[in-house]
């Protein structure tokens, strides 16, 4: 069984962003970008399958600029066996890039395809049940575990009230969650290794999909700061303090 | 203008999520259906027809959507929305995982967790664990949405819409749920309480978290909640995390235990109306959103803040 799995290029979750000043956006330049948490997590988990013998290999995917090749490389040295490029300069929206995945899943025909369960930049947990819509496919989001056995998927799905367990039919698409694995720490020897790895790069053009988005960005600012608050002494103060704002008894 | 509004329930009753997406659909303007998926949920349906600003209950019932699977609940979705020109669900795990399979199916644009309704096509939503708001406007012909329900009141009662029956799409043999493990607190739920009291590592062990936090949380008729890494070192279930990632929550009052403050918590919690902070250390970042921060141990505060509230 083949497994796909996509990775976005992101601004590193320790980065505390700013808005640049016009409200075009958030500044990216000179800012540390890494993989998306998410797709870390899916990355580890399409790597454990393979390791256990479930999964033959391993092709990770992204789509955007040039530098998505690092991205690609982290996920090498994490242990994929392949990696796809999709290079453009345009701006990608979730549907953009779920088209993009579809493409590249008609030409790889993997089984099971792992997404993160959202970019960490535009926070749009999108792009895996998109994918799975277009490809006409079964879907599990927000997976903190994962079986495979024969033509089916068992995955312990986290939803709002506690835990799911949902069984699929492969072909299928998983999008993984925190507690899914603790995704290992990438060493030397295979950042290495992982720099002879296959990288091929296409373009949406060959894929024959327009990336022209659909929203348009008006504007982005800052949330409404918080008013400073006050150290309060002891538990005495802090009770009076709240009784006085009338938010306790 | 016609809004499709997706309920979200158990079979029995409408979760409160739908009310807070139903006042988004109304400052939209234009006629509002509200669709009902399940299986012996007329209760469901009475409910909903029961909400002010409602024109009209869809009502839909299957035995395969007595625990309804995302592909199932997206193709019912797809075959009522003809003719809408928005179609909105709460911004619950259950609408992130249906509504974009709707909008790749229509192939439009989804807009994710809108907090701010600006015009018929133009909506803002936070970026960035919130740390940004992004305005957008859509160009598609129809705008499909999910709605963050902690930004929006719950609509209220006032109305008598029909209720009509749909007829149900067939089981489309991908998916099916095979259990639920669902948490029961005894205490009011997360995403709509008054008062939340959330706990983070400094709690220390499972045990601790339980001792200090049910009799807060009972003091204060109040909902528990976490942060990732207390739920990742097993102290509450996974449900009850808040955070970019988690529950987004947004009560009168919030009081932080023995967490840090990190931007992906932040981003969950930062609406509340008042934050307290119980800390150990001083330059913790929760201390600098709190209205009052109290700097301290939390195994001598808790239990002192137990006995005044008494
Ligand atoms: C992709 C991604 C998504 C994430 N999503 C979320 C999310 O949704 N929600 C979330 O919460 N986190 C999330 N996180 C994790 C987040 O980055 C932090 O790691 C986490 O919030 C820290 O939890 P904490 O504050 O409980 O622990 P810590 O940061 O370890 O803080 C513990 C605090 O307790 C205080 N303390 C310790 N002992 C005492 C004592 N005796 N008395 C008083 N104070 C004490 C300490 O001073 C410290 O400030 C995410 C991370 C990533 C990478
Ligand atoms: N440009 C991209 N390249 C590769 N994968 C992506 C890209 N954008 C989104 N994804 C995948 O889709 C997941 C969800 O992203 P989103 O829908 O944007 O929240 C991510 O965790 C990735 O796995």
């Amino acid at each position: 069984m083949k497994i796909l799995v996509s990775v976005k290029r992101v601004v590193d979750y320790n980065v505390k962003v700013r808005v640049r000043a016009d409200g075009s956006g958030v500044e990216t330049a000179n800012v540390r970008m890494s993989m998306n948490p998410f797709d870390e997590i899916a990355v580890e988990e399409a790597v454990r399958l393979r390791e256990s013998g479930v999964a033959t290999e391993v092709v990770v995917v992204s789509a955007g600029a040039a530098q998505c090749q690092d991205t690609l490389r982290t996920a090498l040295a994490l242990g994929a066996d392949r990696a796809v490029l999709v290079e453009t300069g345009a701006e990608l929206q979730p549907l953009t890039v779920a088209k993009l995945l579809k493409a590249v899943c008609q030409r790889e025909q993997p089984k099971l395809v792992l997404c993160g369960k959202q970019a960490t930049d535009d926070d749009a947990s999108q792009t895996g049940p998109m994918l799975a819509a277009l490809l006409g496919w079964s879907q599990a989001t927000f997976a903190s575990k994962l079986t495979v056995s024969g033509d089916r998927l068992t995955v312990a799905r986290e939803v709002d009230g506690g835990l799911e367990t949902v069984e699929c039919l492969l072909p299928a698409i998983v999008t993984a969650d925190l507690r899914l694995n603790v995704p290992r720490y990438v060493t030397l020897p295979n950042i290495m290794k992982a720099k002879r790895k296959p990288l091929d790069t296409v373009t949406p053009e060959f894929l024959q999909v327009d990336v022209t988005p659909r929203l348009k960005t008006i504007q982005v600012c800052e949330p409404p700061a918080r008013a400073a608050g006050r150290r309060v002494a002891d538990v005495a103060e802090l009770v009076a303090a709240l009784s006085s704002r009338g938010v306790i008894a | 203008m016609r809004v499709l509004l997706l309920a979200e329930h158990n079979n029995d009753t409408l979760d409160p999520a739908t009310r807070s997406a139903l006042t988004a659909a109304r400052q939209l303007g234009g006629d509002i259906d509200i669709l009902v998926i399940g299986d012996a949920c007329r209760p469901v349906a009475e409910n909903a027809s029961r909400l002010a600003g409602v024109s009209r209950v869809l009502w839909v019932e299957a035995a395969h959507f007595r625990e309804p699977a995302a592909e199932n609940l997206a193709s019912q979705v797809l075959a009522v929305a003809s003719g809408y020109s928005h179609v909105l669900a709460a911004a619950t795990s259950m609408g992130k995982s249906v509504m974009p399979r709707v909008a790749a199916v229509l192939d439009v644009a989804q807009i994710s967790e809108v907090i701010g309704v600006l015009g018929v096509d133009t909506f803002s939503r936070p970026i960035y664990a919130g740390n940004a708001t992004q305005t957008v406007q859509s160009f598609d012909p129809v705008k499909v949405i999910t709605v963050r329900v902690s930004a929006f009141d719950a609509s209220d009662e006032g109305g008598a819409a029909p209720i009509e029956p749909v007829e149900a799409v067939s089981d489309c043999g991908l998916s099916r749920v095979v259990g639920r493990q669902l948490t029961r607190t005894g205490r009011p739920e997360l995403g709509s309480a008054d008062v939340v009291v959330a706990g983070g590592r400094g709690l220390g062990s499972r045990e601790n978290f339980i001792a200090l936090l049910e009799p807060l949380a009972q003091e204060l008729d109040a909902a528990i909640g976490a942060t990732r890494a207390a739920v990742d070192a097993g102290f509450v279930s996974n449900d009850l995390q808040i955070g970019q990632t988690g529950k987004v929550v947004a009560p009168r009052l919030y009081i932080a235990v023995g967490l840090s403050g990190a931007i992906q918590h932040l981003a969950g919690m930062k609406d509340s109306q008042v934050i307290v902070a119980i800390n150990k250390d001083a330059d913790a970042p929760i201390l600098q959103v709190a209205d009052y921060g109290l700097v301290g141990d939390l195994f001598e505060i808790v239990p002192a803040l137990i006995d005044a509230l008494r």
